[in-house]
């Protein structure tokens, strides 16, 4: 290298011998662990240290301010024997399958509907992201309120306006009203997010094959079933992945509305674990509960994993 | 919001009256109920209590006499001010921290080809699925221990731990549409490997850079669950947690100023939103297909 460069000298005598740390910055090695260094360092520091630290809390008898001991599986034991825990997964298991199904529903609906040709299509895309974009516990407070046992507009509409009922509803006084009403403003919230990646998805798709199947009589029906469905189905699973596992997860929107109540009968395990660890002090009660759904996550993190394998084989196989 | 106008229908099959039951009236009632919270919202804020709770005398959908004083009360009786500023050091911070982190890293395992470089990033992406939900509680005890209990740094340091994932697999995808053969002239012509980051690859991944940079900053504004857990004194709330903590207060909740409260929450990333439309739905869309 430095022979190169005095051999270089007659015609470009200006050129610098590149210094130590130059030097060190072009070895590949010790750039790509520079370049990997801050961001692996934060991840390993804040996300894969707490997670094992985590599952050691879970079967520790620790509490807020005073460190805890070993203790086994007791946490767990007496979860087992725990109906409100028990509540908790139920409701989370609910939840998560009500609102997915609903949310992905009506999200695919929405979508169809925009890639119809419709004016404004921008603006639409651009109006129905807002529920998505504002902060979810803020939005909660909004249904909060519509959701009001005595001045909910809800009520006001189908009681004085539509006289479909005698009486306003409870939206969040009695236990199933109050499950429904969650599963409703997480679905509200869940809706925009769907349906604008679906639409990515079928903005993809070619119109030449929808060309083709109408030239061959088929039915909308059938053009929906045999070309948008198989066509959407890779990237229709990774969202998928990700609304489960955030769903399943969801914390904000209970706690806000709810905190659990009535009864306990909306507590998700997240606001379970929170209540317990946090403000009740028991940090291993509330690990064991946080750890209890790590099951669940590993098994929609492999679904998406082999959903994003196929989906490369499939880009392999076709030769678009 | 209905659009009556029956232009566009080139590839569309249907006549004109059904596309307006199949098409028009479900996307006008999809788009009806997306909005009606929001609507709900800000005429909240602007009814004085008189109106507020008398279905009778006013109807509620529309207010008769507009006040401000719900907006007038959060701005000056409570910290709204400093909660804002609170939320926005936390979000500016954290989102300049994971771009930094988050440029360098998709750089390293999109561009320097070394080994291992593909387990490197599915192992960020695992990072991205790993929930706040079960870190929060080993990270209160980290927090503590640390010293960093009540301090906005404790956000800062902790948000980036869902930013850097989301971040790193946006831009190894925009890095992936910037042609490989400008790097080799330029490593031809004699530049370091971190001149052309910041000389050939940067300059052309802005919209990258942009998206990943507004996207960070809107999750941490509406983040919840950390800031809930490791901020406890009153001023250093961020605003999320400062409205459902601070402003109800015992049974009787001031309605017009939670409304209010919640209307002032969101506009800001309602305001800074509507001016990158475009590059969120792209970074959405573009993180589900990576």
């Amino acid at each position: 290298m430095s022979e190169t460069t005095t051999a270089a000298v007659p015609w470009n005598p200006k050129r610098s011998t590149p210094g130590a740390l130059a030097r060190l910055l072009d070895n590949k090695a010790f750039l790509v662990f520079l370049c990997l260094l801050p961001a692996v360092g934060l991840l390993m520091v804040f996300l894969t240290y707490p997670l094992g630290l985590g599952i050691w809390l879970a079967f520790t008898d620790t509490h807020i301010g005073r460190g805890g001991v070993f203790v086994g599986f007791e946490n767990f034991e007496s979860l087992w024997y725990d109906q409100v825990f028990w509540g908790a997964v139920f409701y989370t298991l609910f939840y998560t399958t009500v609102a997915t199904v609903l949310k992905f529903g009506l999200g695919l609906w929405l979508a169809l509907l925009l890639n119809e040709n419709v004016p404004f299509k921008s603006l639409i895309r651009a109006i129905i992201l807002m529920p998505w974009i504002v902060p979810t516990v803020l939005s909660a407070i909004a249904f909060w309120w519509m959701f009001d046992a005595q001045f909910s507009i809800i009520s006001y509409v189908l009681v004085d306006v539509l006289g479909w009922r005698d009486t306003y509803i409870d939206f969040l006084g009695t236990p199933w009203h109050a499950r429904w009403s969650l599963v409703f403003a997480n679905v509200w919230r869940g809706i925009p997010f769907v349906a604008i990646s679906l639409l990515a998805g079928l903005q993809t798709i070619s119109p030449s094959l929808y060309e083709a199947a109408l030239l061959d009589g088929a039915s909308s029906w059938q053009r929906f079933t045999k070309i948008t469905a198989p066509l959407l189905m890779p990237i229709l699973s990774v969202v998928l992945t990700f609304s489960v596992l955030f769903t399943f997860t969801d914390f904000q929107l209970v706690y806000a509305i709810t905190r659990g109540g009535p009864i306990n009968s909306t507590h998700l395990m997240a606001t379970l674990a929170f209540q317990r660890g946090i403000p009740g002090g028991q940090l291993g009660e509330g690990a064991a509960i946080a750890v209890s759904m790590i099951p669940f996550l590993v098994l929609a993190t492999l679904f998406s994993y082999f959903a994003l394998s196929r989906r490369k084989w499939q880009q392999g196989g076709n030769d678009e | 919001m209905s659009k009556s106008t029956d232009e566009g229908a080139v590839l569309s099959w249907q006549s004109g009256p059904r596309r307006m039951v199949t098409v028009y009236l479900p996307l006008a009632i999809f788009i009806f109920i997306l909005l009606f919270p929001f609507y709900w919202m800000t005429i909240t804020t602007f009814k004085p209590n008189a109106e507020l709770y008398d279905y009778k005398q006013y109807n509620p959908f529309w207010v008769v006499h507009p006040t401000l004083a719900n907006i007038k009360k959060l701005l000056f009786e409570t910290s709204y001010p400093r909660w804002l500023m609170t939320t926005m050091l936390v979000a500016i911070c954290s989102t300049v921290l994971s771009i930094f982190a988050s440029v360098l890293a998709a750089y390293a395992i999109q561009r320097l080809r070394f080994r291992g470089a593909n387990a490197v990033g599915l192992a960020i992406y695992i990072a991205y699925l790993v929930p706040p939900s079960i870190l929060f509680i080993p990270l209160a005890t980290m927090v503590f221990q640390l010293g960093l209990f009540d301090s906005p740094l404790a956000l800062i340091l902790t948000y980036p731990t869902f930013l850097i994932p989301f971040c790193t697999w946006l831009l190894i995808g925009y890095f992936k549409s910037i042609p490989y053969e400008l790097e080799e002239c330029a490593l031809i012509d004699g530049a370091t490997r971190l001149q052309i980051l910041r000389r050939i690859t940067l300059p052309l991944a802005v919209p990258g850079l942009i998206s990943a940079g507004i996207f960070s900053f809107t999750l941490s504004w509406n983040e919840f669950i950390y800031a809930l857990a490791f901020i406890s004194s009153s001023e250093k709330k961020t605003v999320p947690v400062a409205i459902l903590t601070e402003l109800v207060q015992g049974d009787v909740y001031q309605w017009g100023s939670l409304m209010a409260g919640s209307l002032l929450g969101s506009l800001p990333v309602a305001i800074f939103y509507s001016f990158f439309v475009d590059y969120y739905v792209s970074s959405l869309t573009g993180a589900v297909k990576e």
